[in-house]
């Protein structure tokens, strides 16, 4: 019962993100039984298990689009908890406490830009500059110059994404890989402080997949930010994650680093099956 | 147009097989369609009851004619056109060209109000139907026929398309429609600025357009609302009398001018967009649909009801008409003021009114467009389409979904304001009758059949379905049925509208010259 | 008490006529998603050829009632469903896979077409017809002399929309067709590879759903006793109203969205004011779907995401 040390450990100053006692009932289906675990600045947190397990059940109740039966979501900023998320409207989590995320069947502005999208997901910075509209009826120079720093962003996670020479193509236009990883520009544009990604491998081929891994490393390295991962690619969850929770009927039956998860006779049951136990 | 699967494993029958196999179920569905309606005509006469003609002859030349050329379709689904050219050829000149005859026979010979069979009679012409425009419709059903068969000549044929050829088209189709709004947009521009002044402009031309912009500026309104942010409003309308109602209370009531009033006039039909909107845009897809078509009922409902307020059915009469910005265009000004022509030292004309509201008219309208076009640059812009392809996503990116279709939402009512006060003033006189659900219905289908989104669509739509019925007013009983029948073929021919294509608001390469000569994505 | 039973067997017979029409728009949203603006048309339609069905037979000389009303009922359901079928196929099909609001476009197009089609065919004219019929029970009476009237007419409207809804629920829950129709709704594409002639499926919810509107036009012929052209915007109006407020989608929702609407209806002329019946029927509307965005018996939309 190593994992029970780590999931009570007391938050301090590299915490982001603390789930306690987190449960997420559908009528008579118990998505989510009672999860608690910390995610760090600085750290990708995996969170891996079969499918039906409560994983994406997991990202909705942190970004909003559910509102958990039970259960906590504090997330810190400098140490201290600076938001309740189960408490905050889903879009709110969005703005302001800087919670993005992206989805297992990607939802891009198909008909928009590639470009386009990255602007989108800046609306709030930029709908400020531009007085609500009315500075940018005007065409202030305030609002001109927040518009030319949120393309020098847009462009900055263009290039690091590969997407560069597609800016103006429509999105719905690209193909898979590039649409994964604009989901994930998308996202960065967005300044977060945690950023959720909801199986990001899903359908890549291995020389992409590799990519996505540096990609997330160097997001990690660079921003300091906290990344929670959903992965089935366990290559992809073992190779980089710093810090992993298996969930398995909703329940957490492990957490630890990648090498203490991979030991755990839990978590070798819950994926290989009985026979395993002889 | 129409296919009927064939299905099973038996032996593929001959062309001649499936041909008189189509007919026979075609004539008929002719048969279950027309038996009733068209082979008895019910006849109410004051103080007797209810009785019938039959028409029967008419139905015998439906199940006749429709079977053939569906035998033609038939033929040339199968790679052989000729029948189609031929036959429908013939059978276009001869119902087409017999019907024109009748028609200019019975206007020039026979008194106007005579009934037409005789006139056709009388030409010398033995057409099947007693109604030459029936006869024309015909004509003109199979002039289809004959397209088909030219397409089918030229290898252009329908057929199953992969979905990259489907793609490729779509981007080609997308392509010309930019290409052709960069020409029609200023083209459309200039005519709408110089044609009053042309030598064959004359006032019907002008209050025809002064019509049609009204419309045209209804659409671009609508556009924020349907084309931006894709919210679907069947109660359009209910905006605009809300800015008619505005101006003729207070006109009436507190003496104000056009242009003091426009500005409260907008600001109520957005204060009504935001009040009706708040409980209901949170409402997806279809139900905010049929929300907003009760609420554009429940405000026309209350317009008829509250007698002491809006004069119940009777509507407000008398209202101010249009100022030169307080010049009146009276023949006999007041003792000490002037009016227009006094001002300017003209000759009295009712022109003079006439074309100034006209400018007004289109001056608004340009201004919505310059607006619109604007707002789609802008974050809030972006914002409106971003919900429009998916609020989920918006919601992640942390934008608020209520507020920012609340502008939406505020911003169409507003224009939709504007040109509610434009038409009380045009028209003096305001009733119920002017905001029924069908004008919600033709400035949506404006705003579709443009092709959504597409500025010079809309104004291409609105020329379309509101100035063609004007000019065929001579088709009176059968304008309605051509209005509706236009609305359903456009959709058949262009689903995605006349002109649909999408500009990105923003571009890293502007023109695309020096870097990789990529087209910009043209999906709308 | 006995103003307030009157009015509920008024509201009844009235809702039960919605409710008809209202289960045509929505199979049809139920399967493809799509308003069927055209449908109010096709129960104009409907109530015109039961009409002139009635009228044949008095030409005929068939005056006996019963047999009347079997004729009508039978060949204004075979008639109208011509043209259920026919609107599908030449407006609907051509745009399935388009962009939403094409088929709807096409749809308000061909409500338009309908109607003054009907107006050309049969004149612009209210077409009244003599009551077929008449008389009823009295079932109480009040101490002022207020009599409650329970009409054969009404019994018969009341009885065959029962009739005709439990029929419709054995369709759908026990044929090959109900459950072909279920599949579709489902997921068209899926229902498809497993074999569901997708399009003939879609062409029967027309169908059916016109051969509805159709029993409805009929009762409304019987009822009012005075058809016209324009008549399918309101009703049609009403009915999706209706098909709305139950939770569109749902057949039962359908029925129950029609009866509670026919009920605020009566209930609302005869408590409060004729003129602001509508807005009854639409402010509760509105408020139903406020506080339950998918209507009485609408399933709720779990998001995925």
């Amino acid at each position: 019962m190593s994992f029970t040390a780590a999931a009570m450990a007391e938050p301090d100053d590299t915490s982001l993100l603390k789930v306690t006692h987190l449960t997420m009932r559908f009528g008579g289906l118990l998505a989510i039984d009672d999860v608690s675990f910390v995610a760090r600045q600085r750290e990708i947190t995996g969170i891996i298990g079969p499918n039906g397990a409560g994983k994406t059940t997991l990202f909705n109740c942190i970004t909003g689009f559910y509102k958990p039966t039970i259960g906590r979501l504090e997330l810190f900023r400098d140490g201290k908890v600076a938001y309740l998320l189960e408490q905050m409207e889903g879009y709110a989590i969005g703005q302001k406490a800087r919670v993005a995320r992206t989805f297992q069947n990607i939802r891009l502005f198909a008909g928009m830009s590639v470009l386009e999208n990255l602007m989108v997901a800046q609306h709030n910075k930029l709908m400020l500059a531009s007085g609500y509209t009315v500075f940018g009826m005007l065409g202030l120079p305030v609002y001109r110059k927040a518009e030319r720093a949120a393309q020098e962003k847009a462009v900055h996670w263009l290039e690091r994404c590969g997407l560069i020479d597609h800016a103006d193509l429509s999105a719905g236009n690209l193909p898979y890989g590039a649409q994964r990883r604009l989901e994930i520009a998308r996202a960065m544009c967005t300044d977060p402080v945690l950023l959720c990604l909801d199986e990001p491998a899903a359908g890549l081929n291995p020389r992409e997949s590799a990519e996505l891994n540096q990609l997330l490393l160097s997001i990690r390295d660079e921003t300091g930010i906290g990344v929670l991962l959903i992965e089935h690619d366990m290559s992809v969850v073992m190779g980089i994650s710093d810090h992993i929770i298996v969930l398995d009927y909703g329940k957490k039956i492990s957490d630890g680093t990648p090498a203490e998860v991979q030991r755990d006779p839990a978590v070798i049951r819950a994926y290989l099956g009985e026979e395993e136990k002889e | 147009m129409a296919t009927l699967t064939m299905t099973g494993a038996k032996p593929v029958p001959s062309t001649m097989q499936i041909a008189i196999k189509e007919a026979f179920l075609t004539a008929f569905l002719v048969f279950m369609l027309s038996f009733l309606m068209i082979g008895f005509e019910t006849q109410a006469q004051q103080g007797q009851p209810l009785s019938y003609v039959t028409r029967f002859a008419a139905i015998v030349w439906g199940i006749i004619l429709v079977p053939l050329g569906r035998i033609l379709i038939v033929f040339n689904r199968h790679g052989r056109p000729m029948p189609a050219l031929i036959g429908g050829g013939f059978a276009f000149l001869y119902l087409f060209g017999g019907a024109v005859i009748a028609i200019l026979f019975d206007v020039l010979v026979i008194p106007f109000n005579d009934y037409f069979g005789e006139a056709a009679g009388a030409a010398g012409i033995p057409l099947p139907f007693a109604d030459p425009i029936v006869d024309a419709i015909f004509g003109l059903g199979a002039l289809y026929i004959v397209i088909l068969g030219i397409q089918t000549m030229r290898h252009t044929a329908h057929g199953e398309l992969t979905l990259a050829q489907r793609e490729a088209k779509e981007a080609r189709t997308a392509l010309r429609a930019k290409q052709i709004s960069m020409v029609l947009g200023p083209a459309l521009l200039v005519t709408a600025l110089v044609l009053p002044f042309t030598p064959w402009s004359d006032r019907v031309l002008v209050e025809t357009m002064t019509l049609i912009l009204t419309y045209v500026m209804l659409g671009w309104g609508l556009n924020i609302v349907v084309g931006l942010a894709g919210l679907l409003d069947l109660g359009y309308v209910a905006f605009y009398a809300v800015g008619a109602y505005s101006y003729a209370k207070l006109a009436t009531e507190f003496g104000l001018d056009f242009w003091a009033s426009l500005p409260l006039a907008g600001a109520f039909a957005a204060f009504f967009g935001v009040v009706l909107g708040f409980p209901v845009l949170r409402l997806r897809g279809d139900y905010l649909a049929i929300v907003t078509l009760g609420f554009g009922e429940m405000i026309r409902i209350t317009l008829i009801n509250w007698q002491a307020f809006t004069g119940g059915p009777n509507g407000i009469t008398g209202i101010p008409r249009m100022t030169f910005f307080g010049v009146p265009f009276d023949r006999t000004p007041e003792e000490g003021t002037q009016a227009f022509h006094t001002l300017f030292g003209l000759e009295y004309s009712t022109m003079h009114r006439i074309l100034f509201l006209y400018y007004v008219i289109l001056g608004l309208a340009l201004i919505t467009n310059f607006f619109t076009i604007r707002l789609r640059k802008l974050p809030i812009g972006r914002a409106w389409e971003a919900l429009r392809e998916d609020e989920t996503a918006c919601r992640a990116l942390g934008i608020n979904p209520t507020n920012t279709k609340l502008t939406a939402f505020a911003l169409g009512a507003m224009m939709a304001g504007f040109a509610g006060s434009f038409f009380a003033v045009r028209q003096a006189f305001i009733s119920p009758e002017s905001f029924v659900f069908l004008e919600s219905a033709v400035i949506l289908a404006i705003v579709v059949l443009g092709g959504m989104g597409s500025q010079v669509g809309v104004a291409l739509a609105a020329v379309l379905l509101i100035g063609l019925p004007e000019v065929m007013r001579e088709l009176s009983l059968y304008r309605m049925l051509a209005f509706g029948a236009v609305m359903v073929l456009i959709m058949l021919w262009r689903p995605r509208g006349l002109l649909a294509h999408r500009e990105p608001t923003i571009l890293l390469r502007r023109g695309g010259g020096k870097a990789k000569p990529r087209k910009a994505g043209a999906t709308a | 008490m006995e103003y307030f039973t009157q009015q509920l067997i008024n509201g009844l017979t009235l809702g039960s006529i919605y409710g008809l029409i209202a289960i045509g728009y929505t199979m049809v949203y139920g399967i493809i998603g799509m308003i069927n603006f055209a449908h109010g048309d096709v129960y104009m339609i409907g109530a015109f050829q039961a009409m002139i069905v009635f009228l044949i037979c008095g030409a005929l000389g068939l005056t006996w009632v019963p047999l009347q009303l079997a004729l009508m009922l039978i060949m204004a359901v075979i008639f109208t469903a011509a043209y259920g079928w026919s609107v599908e196929r030449l407006a609907y099909r051509p745009l399935r896979g388009s962009p939403r609001l094409a088929p709807l476009i096409s749809a308000i197009g061909m409500s338009i077409v309908l109607s003054n089609y009907v107006q050309l065919a049969q004149g612009p004219r209210p077409k009244p017809i003599p009551p077929v019929i008449r008389g009823g029970f009295q079932i109480m009476e009040s101490d002022a002399g207020f009599v409650v009237q329970l009409g054969y007419l009404q019994i018969v409207i009341i009885l065959l929309t029962v009739a005709l809804m439990a029929i419709f629920a054995y369709l759908i829950a026990k044929t090959p067709l109900g459950r072909a129709q279920r599949a579709c709704e489902q997921d068209m594409k899926m229902a498809s590879l497993l074999g569901v002639n997708v399009d003939r499926t879609i062409s029967l919810t027309f169908v059916m759903g016109a051969a509805l509107a159709a029993v409805a036009g009929m009762m409304v012929t019987l009822y009012w006793g005075v058809n016209e052209f324009a008549m399918g915007f309101v009703a049609g109006i009403k009915a999706f109203t209706a098909a709305v407020l139950g939770g569109i989608g749902s057949l039962p929702g359908a029925m129950l969205g029609g009866i509670l609407i026919g009920l605020i209806e009566a209930m609302w002329s005869a408590y409060f004011s004729t003129e602001y019946k509508d807005v009854a029927a639409f402010g509760i509307l509105v408020l139903v779907l406020i506080f339950r965005p998918t209507g009485l018996l609408g399933r709720p939309e779990v998001e995925k995401v």
